[in-house]
């Protein structure tokens, strides 16, 4: 049997030789990252470049940027199944594949950044149920479950795989089914997006995130909800047209594009809206109560000056939330692409400023500031998990029935 | 959220007038508290310190200038950042003397405790800890070693109370009700200038409560609404003013809140 019985029906793929050769260009990075993991599990946590001050870095930061940026699944699906938007079924498995490739990408980073991984268990087993992480833990483990539920179905439908009938049976039982996991998914995903921006949200020993907000839920709960949600149809959008670009092939029509996008800028101006309610509240509010001005947030000699709030709500803030709403910009490829673009790096700032940022400013009057750049440790384990998503979604591309409009635009 | 009350609250008062920054309390505390020697501090924000000590100056030129020193040790903030966001309870603050505890085999190392604590007061084992060959003899027994991967901090030499409580019940006496200096941390012990005193907070009796009540005392950071156990004392305004941020409207006439 050739290779080719394995792809799917009527498409057309690259030399056999050629995808080895680009899988063989991915484990460069899979193997300096595992190199980077064995030093990390083996030695300590210590070969990076993380201390007592930065005790989240570039690993906290990639895990809550690809999680918000994952939200393309969840969000897609609940688009999908519950809201009946048909369009998106042209985009929904990609949808999936990239929500899973995040959600196990950043369990993966997880792992190397908590300093007793044999002990991540014990978020279930000793819960502190008044901690958003808890909650964090929970519903980022569940959901993980519910994307290899939504994963599966896609694996099934390979040609080869399909001609078994228990395994065509299953994969058809398990698309029946999808809208009860895209409930789920949407319900254990909303939750998470907001307990992690709730983690940072009742930290009230950190000026720079803490916030007061409705019941137990900080505002930024509901920030970190809007702002993945917002993000999440873009980045899955800008993941079909980086596929395209790099096979040459149209996979997702333009008219699928331009609605994602619009659903992005929709929600990026409702969250713009109150972001910037709330960036306003805290500034004249939250800090003079705490005895400290805006200014003190802000240290341009270390790395986190004003440009980054500038950079975050407006150039990849109101800027891309107007050009998404704009149905001329829409028509136009390089500026929806553009906007889009700006929209997902908006809200890895916002993460990053979140997450690194909220450290580095000193809160007792005597404390200094200090920098945070990470190591070679850092960069290659994220590195690998960037490859590891190139890897799977490689073969996910070469082996299975992703886009169902493929054929049609490669007539 | 609601705060636990106790009967026995323990804390510390540091007279920043009488500290010379010698360090005793910080070499003490590390010998008592098996906190290993580093191959390389040079890193001081790797370097494990329970009883660290920041230098404070008034930020006059000479000969005007002053300056004090400030050891921070674990606050036992009544409302703990801390152990509010530990995900597996392995950080609580539930046991009459109010010391916050730090439960080692079961933290994760996950250091959203460290990100909580305004006074980074939590240090996290980079590394497994090394001892010279012999200096493991040296170890006080009542203490865990702790391995990588999880998180440390003051306890108020907890394993000390420990050992007065089961004192006081072997003299047939109230385990609730110790006699002041009956339990203190190796810090305060140490101390040559007397500049440290420890005692219950609850009890009027004790020294600590009578020098936390005058008008010199302070504490770090009290509009963040941690509420520490651990207060600070001197009569210059400068070092007052520094235990917590003011807006410039706020300090006119060189007063603190």
């Amino acid at each position: 049997m050739s290779e080719r019985e394995f792809w799917p029906e009527g498409v057309e793929r690259c030399e056999l030789g050629k995808f080895l050769a680009w899988l063989g260009f991915i484990s460069i990075f899979l193997l300096w990252g595992l190199y980077g993991a064995y030093k990390v599990l083996g030695t300590g946590i210590g070969v990076t470049a993380l201390d007592n001050y930065f005790g989240f870095g570039l690993w906290i930061t990639f895990d809550l940027a690809v999680i918000a940026l994952g939200a393309g699944a969840f969000f897609s699906g609940f688009l999908r199944y519950i809201m009946r938007i048909d369009e998106l079924k042209n985009i929904i498995n990609l949808a999936v594949i990239v929500g899973f490739l995040c959600y196990s990408g950043a369990m993966l980073i997880l792992v190397l950044d908590i300093g007793q991984p044999l002990r991540a268990w014990f978020g279930y087993w000793h819960p502190n149920v008044h901690s958003m992480l808890t909650e964090v833990i929970f519903c980022i483990t569940c959901y993980c479950t519910v994307l290899i539920i939504e994963y599966v179905p896609l694996i099934l439908e390979n040609r080869q795989i399909a001609k078994n009938r228990f395994c065509h049976h299953l994969a058809h039982n398990f698309h029946v089914y999808m809208p009860l996991f895209a409930g789920i998914g949407t319900f254990l995903s909303t939750f998470h997006q907001g307990s992690l921006g709730g983690m940072y949200g009742v930290l009230f020993g950190r000026p720079f995130v803490y916030r007061e907000g409705f019941f137990i839920w900080p505002w930024t709960f509901f920030l970190f909800v809007a702002s993945a949600i917002a993000s999440g149809p873009a980045f899955t959008m800008l993941c079909a047209t980086f596929m395209e670009w790099i096979t040459g092939r149209k996979l997702v029509s333009y008219e699928t594009k331009k609605l994602m996008g619009k659903i992005a800028g929709l929600l990026l101006c409702f969250y713009m809206f109150f972001k910037i309610i709330d960036t306003y509240a805290w500034a004249n509010g939250i800090l003079p109560g705490m005895g400290l001005t805006f200014d003190q947030m802000y240290n341009s000699a270390f790395g986190y000056g004003k440009t980054w709030l500038w950079l975050e709500l407006f150039w990849c803030g109101v800027i891309p939330a107007i050009m998404l709403v704009t149905p001329a910009v829409r028509e136009r490829p390089a500026l929806l692409y553009l906007a889009a673009i700006l929209d997902c790096v908006g809200i890895v700032i916002n993460r990053f400023v979140f997450t690194v940022q909220a450290l580095a400013i000193p809160v007792m009057p005597f404390d200094q500031w200090f920098s945070y750049f990470p190591n070679w440790a850092e960069w290659s384990t994220s590195l690998m998990i960037v490859a590891y998503g190139f890897l799977v979604m490689s073969l996910s591309y070469r082996y299975l029935p992703i886009f169902p409009q493929e054929r049609a635009l490669n007539r | 959220m609601q705060q636990m009350e106790f009967k026995v609250k323990w804390g510390m008062v540091i007279d920043l007038d009488k500290c010379t920054g010698c360090g005793a309390c910080s070499v003490a505390c590390r010998a008592e508290n098996n906190i290993p020697p580093m191959v390389d501090a040079s890193n001081k924000l790797r370097t494990t310190d329970w009883m660290n000590i920041y230098e404070l100056n008034n930020g006059k030129a000479f000969p005007h200038f002053e300056v004090a020193y400030l050891p921070r040790p674990c606050m036992q903030c009544g409302k703990p950042s801390c152990s509010t966001v530990c995900p597996v309870v392995a950080t609580t603050k539930d046991e009459e003397g109010g010391i916050v505890s730090q439960v080692y085999p079961r933290c994760i190392g996950c250091r959203y405790c460290m990100a909580a604590c305004p006074y980074h007061a939590r240090y996290f084992n980079w590394f497994d800890p090394v001892w010279p060959e012999g200096m493991e003899k040296t170890l006080t027994p009542y203490v865990s070693a702790r391995p990588r991967g999880v998180v440390e901090k003051c306890t108020f030499c907890h394993h000390r109370y420990n050992a007065a409580k089961e004192q006081a019940r072997q003299n047939g006496t109230d385990p609730l009700d110790l006699p002041e200096d009956a339990y203190i941390p190796a810090c305060v012990e140490a101390c040559p200038s007397g500049a440290m005193v420890f005692g219950n907070l609850n009890n009027p009796e004790h020294r600590v409560s009578k020098l936390a009540a005058t008008k010199y005392a302070f504490r770090l950071l009290v509009r963040l609404g941690t509420d520490p156990q651990v207060y600070y004392y001197s009569k210059r305004d400068w070092v007052r003013q520094l235990g917590d941020n003011y807006l410039q409207k706020e300090l006119k006439g060189g007063e603190h809140v």
